[in-house]
């Protein structure tokens, strides 16, 4: 009896988590490629690149202290950027969001030809086509937004292209209170 | 036919070298920062492709981190602070040794745990094993030879 129940017993436990974690993913509750978040509550890392539409000038992270910010990793060559393109826009032009962007690891004739042709949501972006900020800032792939807070601080960020729903329940609250503040 | 054979052997050799990831070509001061940076891009997860690390990846961001590493080398930091800045930015898990602490118990752990578990299945399965065959001759037949072996020996005292 036993030398039967207790194979079946372990079959039927690993069967059952293993269908648990592949349900958890497929409703996006877990992911096990994600790499846990470091930034969240420090100060944002200082980088400086050059601007792509003016190569002389230089793109920091101190120009944008004392206001409420996002900083957005984009290129050309990643697909969910495209895709999350038009709602940055909606973010820059009806919310008045300033979006700094990183076109990361990019041709700078084509980055430039991408928001020419599908419109610039950002106040400036730096080009980093080394990875030299976007290691500094612990990102592994593209989008990447993180949001800084007018300390300073990283206060959010999240993988994968920006939707409303991410906006209203992650980013928006810091932009309201800003605005209440001020 | 002889030909063939060397450009098969030929090809070989070429496609060899094309097999393997690392392909920059780096020149380091000392055979020491050498050592420091192997060592540092075999214990460095990539963290594109997660079951790889820094030295078999080719993701252009293992390419990235791999040239990260060997500035850092460069510049003469130590082996504890280039690992600290990528844990500063990537997290524990960029380590393929992550140091223990409360949280990596198990992982550090669960492979004796498991082994403790298979070591004494063992034993008891021989023990139990040991037991059926001593089993074999019950105790009624024991009794039964005990008995034939004490009237053996009183007929032979008598």
């Amino acid at each position: 009896m036993t030398r039967t129940a207790i194979p079946l017993a372990i079959f039927l436990g690993l069967a059952g988590l293993f269908w648990y974690v592949l349900q958890q993913m497929n409703q996006g509750e877990y992911n096990p490629r994600s790499v846990p978040t470091q930034f969240i509550g420090r100060t944002a890392p200082e980088f400086a690149l050059p601007d792509l539409m003016d190569p002389d000038s230089i793109v920091r992270t101190s120009d944008m202290a004392g206001q409420v910010w996002l900083l957005n990793v984009w290129g050309t060559w990643c697909p969910e950027c495209w895709k999350e393109h038009e709602y940055l826009i909606h973010l820059a032009t009806r919310e008045q969001v300033p979006i700094i962007g990183i076109n990361w690891r990019d041709d700078a004739a084509e980055a430039k030809s991408m928001l020419a042709r599908m419109g610039n949501p950002f106040a400036r972006v730096g080009f980093d086509p080394k990875s030299d900020a976007v290691i500094d800032w612990g990102v592994y792939g593209a989008p990447e937004t993180f949001l800084i807070d007018a300390e300073g601080i990283v206060r959010e960020k999240h993988t994968g292209a920006l939707n409303p729903q991410v906006w209203q329940s992650k980013f928006k609250p810091y932009f309201d209170a800003a605005a209440g503040a001020s | 036919m002889r030909r063939v054979r060397w450009s098969v052997l030929l090809a070989c050799l070429v496609l060899a070298v094309a097999t393997q990831a690392r392909v920059e070509i780096l020149s380091f001061d000392t055979p020491a920062d050498e050592a420091r940076y192997n060592k540092l891009i075999a214990e460095l997860r990539c963290l594109v492709c997660q079951n790889q690390n820094l030295a078999d990846s080719n993701a252009e961001l293992a390419v990235d981190l791999r040239r990260k590493t060997y500035e850092m080398v460069s510049q003469g930091k130590s082996e504890q602070e280039i690992a600290d800045y990528m844990v500063e930015r990537y997290g524990e898990f960029v380590l393929y040794r992550p140091p223990l602490t409360k949280n990596t118990l198990l992982l550090w752990a669960g492979p004796f745990i498991i082994l403790l578990i298979g070591v004494s299945l063992l034993i008891r399965t021989i023990l139990r094993r040991r037991v059926e065959q001593d089993a074999g001759v019950d105790a009624a037949s024991i009794q039964n030879a005990a008995s034939l072996l004490d009237s053996e020996r009183e007929k032979r005292d008598a």
